[in-house]
């Protein structure tokens, strides 16, 4: 197995302050494989997908490291350039199906504009193409749906547009960034299903960005604890379930619920297990700043 | 058929307006001071004269009698006589009304285009110098009346280096073979370009000077609307597909982003509107609010009524275009 996406040493951090929002981080996705990415809100985890796919917002700069797709370094690359490998072999599952569609123009287009503007499809053939994509999320009734804008669909449908869009181009990988969040829990279920039955038939590598564990035993073969923006722990799903290295990862564990003990009470994360990780953080800040 | 409902809700209110506008002007030319007859007669006309004339005008009535004749007349398509012109208004008015429209087309189409240029140049270099320079622009637009920017005009492009006419419509030696009033149309339908050219020359200035204003309003409000549709997650998710950041400002961002700065432009272009009546005076431009104030200084009341009338309708139509482009543009407003 190959890693398709390889991020080394990455750190970034608000413009013009020296405080880390990332903090070396370095993992790794291989072609086929699902690797969810878990962390408490504000552990940088979207902000990892966001760096990969050249989405930051303005404010945050990246102070170092490498983030190469299939060997090729992103952040060397002119934006250009950079963008159009992304828009050609990597795609985006959103987190809010309701803002990230654009309003004013028709599904259909919005599917597959990549396929025409980019790597220079047809219009026809993105059309048929579009309709077999929706086939595949499971709708209905393509040809409506195609003609329709967003606020005539609702947001289960809406993400499953955006998922069909996400493959469109036959995607070497897809980060899902919290893609069923917005949702709620019958649909999400639904959603994560397919989004599973898609990166299997594609054969994708995917980056499932989540803070829900229960999420990550369903649909991850591998994958990365943060906290504070620092990798605490990298691990096989299973051996991570049975035996967590990481005090942190075990008190995250313990605070999720388990479908198997339903009446048990769960457990908030230790303040010494926050505060044990937290000194680490530091320790390692210290260090970095030491070396630069 | 909802559409079409909508549509003559408008028209209902649209009359309403007019006649709300009509009242008003009416009984204020009539209260303020000023008495069109005391214009006409030579000093030591005699009390039986002018007696005679205000009677001929019917102006000897009450307010709400001489409305009523007033409006009789205008529902039969008669606007009266002009005091001044002794000739009738409406003809007198719709002579001048194309020359009107066509100056304030002409600085709307100019104000769209430079507000618009420099929304998206702002959005497209934001953060940076080129930003800042623009919000320098857009503030002394905005500061700097349209009859100031009019002078600035006449002296800088007009006197200094003559490029450009600095008064009249067209050059009196030519001759004119129009036979609507829809002159720059007309000639380029006649395939005249010597003759749209000399119109042009005539109506760039004072169209200039009108678009100013309203060209920084419309490149500090879409660029603002601009900048925050860039933060949206569908324009995000556009950069994700490989697009290049204009084509993101312009097929992503710019049709959602556009529609406040639409209703901006409806409810401004009115006052570009009622702009023309200065910047045609000191310009010499033959269009209605040339006339409007010829009006007003010899108190013709009957062509005062029939100007601000056409106005008011003008006004009514901008809204009502702007209102049914918004919902043509906004697909969520369509259906309801």
């Amino acid at each position: 197995m190959t890693a398709f996406l390889e991020i080394e040493n990455l750190s970034a951090a608000i413009k013009g302050t020296p405080d880390r929002l990332l903090r070396s981080v370095s993992l790794h996705v291989n072609s086929g494989e699902v690797c969810g990415l878990v962390g408490e809100s504000g552990a940088g985890k979207s902000m990892i997908g966001k760096a990969v796919l050249g989405i930051l917002p303005s404010a945050v700069e990246i102070v170092e490291g490498q983030v190469r797709l299939d060997g090729e370094d992103l952040l060397a690359m002119p934006q250009r350039e950079r963008r159009r490998l992304i828009g050609a072999t990597a795609a985006l599952i959103p987190q809010d199906p309701l803002t990230a569609l654009n309003p004013s123009r028709r599904i259909g287009p919005q599917i597959t504009d990549r396929l025409v503007d980019i790597l220079g499809w047809t219009k026809h053939d993105a059309r048929t193409r579009a309709a077999e994509l929706l086939d595949e999320v499971h709708i209905e009734n393509p040809q409506r749906v195609l003609a329709s804008y967003p606020h005539e669909l609702s947001g289960g449908m809406r993400q499953r547009v955006l998922i069909a869009s996400a493959f469109a181009a036959n995607p070497k990988l897809v980060i899902a960034d919290e893609p069923t969040t917005a949702l709620d829990v019958t649909v999400q279920k639904q959603i994560l299903r397919l989004i599973r039955e898609m990166q299997e038939r594609h054969g994708t590598a995917m980056l499932f960005v989540t803070h829900d564990l229960g999420v990550v035993s369903k649909i991850c073969q591998r994958l990365v604890v943060l906290f504070a923006g620092m990798v605490v722990e990298k691990a096989g799903v299973s051996d991570f379930y049975a035996n967590p290295a990481h005090a942190y990862s075990k008190a995250l564990l313990s605070a999720t619920p388990k479908f198997t003990e339903p009446f048990t009470s769960l457990t908030p994360v230790d303040q010494t297990v926050i505060s044990a990780v937290s000194e680490q953080v530091e320790a390692a800040d210290r260090e970095w700043r030491h070396a630069h | 058929m909802r559409l079409l409902q909508t549509l003559l809700m408008r028209l209902a209110m649209m009359a309403i307006t007019l006649f709300g506008a009509a009242v008003i002007v009416f009984v204020v030319i009539r209260v303020v001071p000023g008495n069109p007859i005391a214009m006409m007669l030579p000093p030591g006309a005699s009390d039986e004269d002018i007696a005679r004339l205000t009677a001929h005008y019917g102006l000897d009535k009450s307010i709400p009698e001489q409305f009523f004749v007033w409006l009789g007349g205008v529902l039969h398509g008669d606007f009266g006589t002009s005091i001044s012109l002794r000739q009738p208004v409406m003809p007198l008015v719709l002579g001048r009304l194309p020359a009107t429209l066509e100056l304030s087309i002409f600085a709307l189409v100019l104000a769209v285009i430079i507000g618009g240029a420099m929304a998206l140049t702002g959005t497209r270099f934001r953060g940076g110098r080129t930003e800042a320079v623009i919000d320098v622009a857009n503030g002394a637009g905005l500061s700097i009346p349209d009859f100031l920017w009019a002078l600035v005009l006449i002296l800088t492009l007009g006197v200094l280096y003559p490029v450009f006419h600095i008064s009249g419509r067209i050059s009196p030696s030519l001759d004119l073979p129009f036979t609507t009033q829809f002159y720059v149309f007309e000639s380029i339908l006649r395939l005249r370009f010597d003759l749209w050219w000399d119109l042009l020359k005539h109506m760039f200035m004072p169209a200039l000077a009108l678009a100013i204003p309203l060209a920084a309003i419309i490149g500090q409000l879409l660029k603002q609307s601009l900048k925050e549709t860039m933060h949206l997650d569908y324009v995000v998710l556009a950069r994700t597909k490989g697009y290049g950041e204009n084509h993101v400002i312009l097929f992503d961002a710019l049709r959602n982003a556009v529609l406040p700065t639409l209703t901006l432009i409806g409810v401004q272009f009115t006052f570009l509107i009622g702009g023309t009546v200065i910047i045609e005076r000191l310009f010499s431009y033959e269009g209605l609010g040339n006339m409007a104030i010829d009006a007003v200084i010899n108190r013709d009341l009957p062509l005062i009524q029939g100007i601000v009338l056409v106005f008011a309708l003008l006004f009514t139509v901008v809204n009502l275009v702007v209102d049914l482009t918004y919902a043509l543009l906004n697909p969520r407003l369509r259906h309801a």
